[in-house]
């Protein structure tokens, strides 16, 4: 196992530098840079602002430059929030997209199961008819639209919740920020639960169990759960992201200072250095958190082998 | 039975069809068209006998029509979005899964890894980078939706490269560009008209949330998403500008998933009878 995963680490690097280069290709290949503004600059200090920066190089010793200072861990200097570095963007920004979307992944995922195998143990009952439908309603509406409603109706109508992010308003302010960025992942989640739970229901282990005497909740709890949340599982990978792209729009809708929003601004004020810094930063997570995932697959799994 | 037959199909195909009726035929229908300003009627609520049975947005512009341009931008950036990730899944599935072996391996492989990544910055990257042009969003939005397709066009190669009339032609000496066109196309279509149905609200998806942001079709072309916008920075006062909109858009979205739904229990029920 140890060699597994130490295999599929350096199996990333290659992925990570795909990333990395495309990423930087897209960026430097752009018209405009971040020092275009309405009023042009003198020659001189243009010269002098992009020898600092070592935009006057080659692009390929940019690269490697970059490259460098990526091995150690400094992702260069952001060109608009002057004395700031995008590690230190990163480093303040991050931990509310991570509070955010960790919350919302943890609300999905007991939400969807839960959900999800409510609707399998009333297989084809109105309870079943109910929560699909449901689920299938938010499938279909994305993350940008029941934001706003949300916010119209519990904010703006009912006055019971903030709007946007405030500090006076303590916990009550991630409500709606996490409920929105779950909901889509609820409702898949459960669609899948379902089907695979209605699988494992059926399997000769679990007629066993029930013939053994166990009740519902303990044949669910003790055997049906752990093989039916394995599509779950599968399903982390694209989930993740998913929130990702979501947290774009919660940031912007809630005013919440988080990466998404960050990244949103960088890419329309061509702060390249911090555009370029979060797509690397999340790629990386996100290769981080598939590698946890397939281990984790492996664990709930026996029948996985590690080769 | 036909795929009439199938509530679910006949019900969300009905509704999309009328939306695109609707959408096609009323905005020539209205008095009003959807760029002319008039700021004696800002955010008017919607009446049927005023003439703007949506209302009015904050410029005075008709929101009825404007609506109706929005879902016009909005099923046909999807169409022929969902068309290009099609030809791009089906290309690389069916390869992938004819050939087989490590070309595969290595095939699928990197749709997992490409699966994992947030793509959505990067046609934000891309669309920033390059100037905001309708062909790249239809491209950019087919290049993120075509690895589902891909998938599931290579397992259903692989299952049919098994089967006895393959197997059948191959011995009685057809060529195998022949075995594919003759013999493994015509059973993909099925599956193929379901997943482009499926990939159709997701590449509305993509379009809408661009637009949202600001990055997708420019004023005062509008699609579903820009209207959302819109309606967003006027909720507290006209939440019609915002609430129509958006159920229009889910509307769609779901009739697309329904109508996916409906056809692959069709297509499944024709293949196990």
């Amino acid at each position: 196992m140890l060699r597994y995963t130490l295999l599929r680490i350096l199996g990333a690097i290659p992925t990570l530098l795909l990333v990395i280069a495309i990423a930087f290709m897209m960026v430097h290949a752009a018209p405009g840079g971040p020092f275009d503004d309405d009023r042009a600059l003198p020659p001189a200090i243009e010269e002098n602002i992009k020898r600092y920066y070592h935009l006057d190089e080659p692009l390929p010793k940019q690269f490697l430059r970059y490259l460098s200072g990526l091995v150690r861990g400094d992702l260069g200097p952001s060109y608009v929030h002057v004395d700031y570095t995008v590690n230190e963007l990163i480093a303040d920004a991050f931990p509310r997209s991570l509070k955010i979307g960790a919350l919302a992944m943890a609300l999905a995922l007991l939400a969807g199961l839960g959900a999800g195998t409510l609707a399998a143990l009333r297989h084809d009952s109105w309870l079943d008819r109910v929560v699909m439908a449901i689920s299938m309603t938010g499938i279909s509406i994305p993350v940008f639209v029941f934001a706003p409603i949300l916010v119209l109706l519990f904010a703006v109508k009912l006055n019971w919740l903030p709007a946007g992010w405030t500090s006076s308003s303590g916990v009550s302010r991630y409500l709606l920020p996490v409920v929105t960025l779950a909901l889509p992942q609820i409702a898949y989640i459960a669609r899948l639960t379902r089907a695979s739970m209605i699988d494992v229901l059926q399997r000769d282990f679990i007629r066993t169990a029930r013939a053994q005497g166990l009740g519902t909740m303990n044949v669910v709890w003790l055997h049906a759960l752990k093989p039916a949340m394995l599509p779950v599982l599968s399903y982390m990978g694209p989930a993740i992201a998913a929130i990702l792209t979501g947290s774009i729009v919660v940031e912007q809708i809630f005013g919440i200072g988080g990466l998404g929003h960050f990244f949103v601004n960088g890419a329309l004020n061509r702060d390249y250095t911090v555009v370029l810094g979060i797509v690397v930063f999340y790629a990386a997570l996100i290769v981080f958190l598939n590698l946890v995932v397939d281990i984790l697959y492996g664990a709930i799994d026996p029948r996985v082998r590690y080769r | 039975m036909s795929v009439l037959g199938y509530s679910t199909v006949r019900i969300s195909g009905g509704i999309l069809v009328a939306i695109a009726i609707i959408a096609l035929v009323g905005p020539w229908m209205s008095p009003h068209d959807y760029a002319s300003t008039d700021f004696d009627n800002l955010l008017l609520p919607p009446t049927l006998s005023g003439g703007h049975p949506f209302g009015s947005d904050s410029l005075g512009r008709d929101l009825f029509v404007r609506t109706m341009m929005g879902v016009r931008v909005t099923l046909l950036v999807a169409i022929v979005a969902s068309i290009v990730s099609l030809v791009i899944g089906v290309a690389y599935g069916a390869v992938a899964g004819f050939v087989g072996g490590r070309t595969d391996a290595a095939m699928m492989r990197m749709v997992d890894t490409l699966y994992a990544l947030p793509f959505i910055f990067f046609v934000i990257l891309l669309l920033v980078a390059f100037e905001r042009n309708f062909l790249l969003i239809f491209v950019a939005i087919g290049a993120v939706n075509w690895l589902d397709m891909a998938r599931i066009v290579r397992g259903q190669t692989l299952s049919l490269r098994e089967r006895e009339f393959v197997e059948a032609a191959r011995l009685t000496g057809v060529s195998t560009p022949r075995i594919i066109v003759r013999h493994i196309a015509p059973n993909l279509i099925g599956i193929v008209i379901v997943y482009l149905t499926l990939t159709i609200p997701q590449a509305i998806l993509v379009e809408s949330f661009l637009s949202y942001l600001g990055l997708g079709v420019q004023e005062p072309q509008t699609s579903l998403g820009a209207l959302v916008n819109d309606g967003v920075n006027h909720m507290e006062g006209a939440s019609w500008a915002l609430l129509i909109p958006a159920g229009l858009l889910a509307v769609i979205l779901m009739s697309f998933n329904f109508l996916g739904d409906g056809l692959r229990d069709f297509f499944d029920s024709r293949h196990t009878s």
